[in-house]
């Protein structure tokens, strides 16, 4: 006998906790259902970033929906999530980086963008004082900070059962099934029956896009961080380089974060990655060419978590293109965190309106099945 | 002088050169499997072995026969073909047996077909309250002291705990002229009658005669006492004084150093990194990793012998060593195990040498309230995190030691949980009425050591991400 609620939401990741909180806050009973804990993968593990800078011009506008939720997260979530805000700068480290730059600064403009500013050597050598001098200049986004991610997740969490969300961890959701206008999911012992289900499995979410007849373009990766015993405070802001693949953020406490998208191997099935340290070791010699001030400093730990890249970067985020009631929320490709809190805003929105003010026509699973209508 | 492996590839890498190490690398050099021995001492020997090779103490009586036996293995492994790096620590070691290690500041990536892992133990935490002020040690690195540079205590010196280990080193300071004040014996009565049982195998294995003699040759020259129920140190920046509750009577003593210990426990952090199964040891108060008769491990390839196998003492981790490093003989090279002592000789002296391991655990299995502190006490000594602010973080939703490092960042200092994670695991077991193994252990991650940033940056790249770089 299936327990009746409003919506069932697969995956404990931010993404999953914020649909649910901001379902319940629209008066519904959702179930959220997460087969380790709340935070166990890539939303509990990233590297934090609150940025909207340099993000693909589609999903821009859930970007700036998203942060001005985190500028007042507290409010919403009773905890601050360690968020602060002290912007994140996009390093060029050369003329033509910065050419590039000032391309995409002018069409975000033709746009009606804003949050992306062109800045010259002399305000670089301000913000991040560390940064070579041979850096030309780059792009801010005054705005964006960073935030810890295992506590916002929790958070979330915390805060979507406080709110009335039946939450069931460690149990997969499995037996996923359409009947009588309901969808119903087996947790163990128990099945729930909803007229809505939200797909947010992250890595695992392809799956079950795909045995509901909705396949597409994705894969299984583990982007790598490291982070470093803490050093003297020395740079405020996150930093990105244009042309390497690095991110760099140091915490209050004086750890560094090391970042950028070198990937481990994950093996899905038993929750574990291989990390590559020859690729951790390019993201080491970068660092320790463009920031003497690290070169002592010492290696803590490294790690990787398991998420969804999609074909073509872009989240998958909307309604089923065959389906009636479901809803489908991953493919973050490595930039899914800034955008959790907007996101389970929007979809709310959509589940429970119909619609949203939020552009997020671009981010639909029709894109992968023009045919299907 | 560094020293790098001559080879990028191995037969068999044996990490640690204490005994179960020494024996392993020995046995499989000696049947000719190309082999190499990392180990992070500057000599070896591990910890109970210590400074085999250079230990300024020469009056053999004083360290006891049973160090000198380390000097064999040392000889043995010598005489075999195995490379051997001292000074070399591993920081990773991976599910496809890839190894990366750090020798005089530089790091190198081997890789290994089997991979022998016997990196031995380490102390139980002991987290009573004072336990972090200066003055206040570790009977471990007390002990480590004596053998390498034989410096023992002199100024007022409280030993307090419990266990074998304990009454060896009590021996060891007395022995080379070293002070003791007191021996505060934290062993809990009941324990006496639980090991009962046991006492059988116990009388007739070679611990209790040894054992007897220690005891009675300590308790000759130092005052004891038994049965505490409290123990706390105290002072302002510095230990000025150990107060404990024994037989009902709470009694204060002035002390400038306080050594503790209460038994050592499986060092589990290279192998639960390299993703093996562990399952917590509800007789040993700790996590073991799951192994099969010759010891292998969950990951294929990767055997672990000695102390990190589960708590055997010196004897058996020599036999343990054999018997890993055979079973990686019969694998790679099975020609050359008919030269080997069969495995029925060598399961036969493991038994023998585990005779009395019940009696031992089961009579200095500590008590709960000295592993499992309350209120102010410290638990995580790298963020400063208490019992109550882990019951806290509890009371709010964190249900295990993973999901605790987003109220409270425990096990993610420098130690990787090697100070605070026993003590985590049981105070939230407790907490929420679960078995340590329903709550688990951090998920530990490499490097288990720190390296520098500029060690890491100066290794060499893959090619794929030279010309990612090149590429822009």
């Amino acid at each position: 006998m299936s327990k009746n609620v409003d919506a069932i939401v697969i995956g404990g990741g931010i993404h999953g906790c914020s649909t649910a909180l901001h379902l319940c806050l629209a008066g519904l009973k959702p179930v959220l259902i997460e087969k380790d804990y709340a935070g166990r993968h890539a939303s509990g593990v990233n590297a934090g970033g609150v940025r909207q800078l340099a993000r693909h011009i589609p999903e821009i506008p859930l970007s700036i929906r998203s942060m001005a939720i985190w500028e007042k997260i507290s409010e919403l979530v009773d905890d601050d999530c360690s968020f602060e805000s002290y912007g994140q700068v996009l390093v060029a480290e050369n003329e033509d980086e910065l050419a590039v730059c000032r391309t995409r600064v002018a069409e975000l403009n033709a746009l009606g963008f804003t949050h992306e500013e062109l800045i010259d050597a002399a305000e670089l050598r301000r913000l991040v004082p560390a940064v070579a001098e041979t850096c030309p200049g780059g792009v801010i986004s005054r705005r964006d900070g960073a935030a810890n991610p295992a506590q916002t997740t929790t958070a979330f969490r915390r805060k979507a059962e406080q709110s009335g969300a039946t939450v069931r961890e460690g149990v997969a959701a499995t037996n996923i099934r359409h009947r009588d206008g309901l969808w119903h999911v087996d947790v163990g012992s128990e099945s729930f029956a909803a007229p809505v289900l939200v797909n947010a499995a992250g890595a695992w979410a392809g799956k079950i896009a795909a045995d509901l007849g909705e396949p597409v373009p994705v894969e299984t990766v583990a982007p790598m961080l490291m982070i470093t015993s803490r050093v003297p405070h020395f740079i405020d802001p996150v930093v990105i380089l244009r042309g390497r693949k690095l991110s760099f953020k140091q915490f209050k406490n004086g750890t560094v974060l090391i970042g950028g998208g070198h990937l481990a191997t994950p093996y899905q099935d038993r929750n574990e990655t291989v990390l590559d340290w020859k690729s951790l070791a390019t993201s080491a010699q970068t660092v320790f060419e463009l920031f003497p001030v690290m070169r002592s400093a010492t290696i803590v730990r490294a790690w990787a978590g398991i998420e969804a890249k999609m074909k073509d970067d872009i989240p998958v985020f909307g309604p089923s293109s065959r389906h009636k009631g479901l809803y489908h929320q991953f493919g973050f490709s490595l930039h899914g965190f800034q955008l959790g809190p907007g996101a389970g805003a929007v979809m709310a929105e959509l589940i429970v309106s119909g619609g949203t003010q939020t552009r997020v026509s671009d981010l639909g699973i029709d894109r992968f099945h023009p045919s299907t209508h | 002088m560094t020293v790098a492996p001559r080879r990028e590839d191995y037969d068999v890498v044996v990490i640690g050169a204490g005994p179960a190490g020494l024996a392993a690398a020995a046995t499989s050099a000696e049947a000719g499997l190309s082999t190499l021995l990392l180990d992070e001492n500057i000599g070896p020997g591990g910890q109970v072995f210590r400074a085999i090779s250079s230990t300024p103490v020469t009056e053999r009586d004083q360290l006891g026969a049973d160090y000198w036996v380390g000097a064999d293995l040392v000889q043995t492994l010598r005489a075999s073909n195995a490379e051997v790096i001292q000074r070399a620590t591993v920081w990773s070691l991976d599910r496809n047996l890839e190894i990366a290690v750090s020798i005089g500041g530089a790091s190198a990536f081997i890789k290994a077909k089997r991979v022998i892992l016997a990196t031995g133990a380490l102390e139980r935490p002991f987290p009573i309250p004072g336990w972090t002020l200066p003055g206040v040690m570790t009977a471990g690195a007390a002990q480590t002291m004596l053998k390498s540079s034989a410096m023992v205590p002199d100024g007022r010196t409280v030993i307090a705990g419990q266990g074998p280990l304990l009454w060896l080193l009590a021996a060891q300071i007395l022995r080379l002229g070293g002070r003791i004040d007191r021996i505060l014996d934290t062993t809990e009565r009941g324990n006496y009658f639980a090991a009962l049982p046991h006492a059988f195998a116990f009388l007739t294995s070679p611990y209790f005669a040894k054992g007897l003699s220690m005891m009675r040759e300590v308790k000759a020259k130092v005052q004891v006492v038994s049965g505490l129920t409290e123990l706390a140190a105290a002072g302002d920046g510095q230990l000025a004084s150990v107060s404990y509750v024994a037989g009902g009577k709470r009694e204060t003593i002035p002390a400038d150093l306080l050594l503790l210990h209460q038994g050592v426990v499986p060092n589990v952090n290279l192998a639960m990194a390299a993703g093996i199964e562990h399952r917590w040891d509800d007789l040993q108060l700790c996590w073991s990793p799951v192994l099969d008769a010759s010891g292998n491990s969950s990951v294929a390839g990767i055997a672990i012998a000695g102390d990190g196998a589960g708590i055997g003492g010196a004897n058996a981790a020599v036999v343990r060593g054999r018997i890993a490093a055979r079973a990686a003989v019969e694998a790679l090279a099975p020609a050359s195990a008919a030269k080997l002592p069969a495995t029925a000789t060598l399961r036969a002296e493991l038994a023998k040498a585990e005779r009395g391991r019940l009696f031992l655990d089961t009579l200095f299995r500590p008590a709960p309230q000295f592993r499992i502190p309350s209120d102010d006490t410290i638990v995580c000594r790298c963020e400063e995190v208490t019992a109550k602010d882990v019951l806290d973080s509890v009371a709010i939703g964190a249900t295990g030691p993973n999901q605790l490092k987003a109220y409270r960042r425990t096990g993610m200092g420098p130690c990787q949980g090697r100070l605070c994670g026993l003590t985590v695991t049981e105070l939230m077991a407790q907490a929420r009425g679960k078995t340590p193994q329903e709550i688990g252990y951090y998920r530990l991650r490499a490097p288990v050591k720190p390296i520098t940033l500029a060690e890491l940056a100066a290794v060499p790249k893959s090619e794929a991400d030279v010309k990612a770089v090149v590429r822009g």
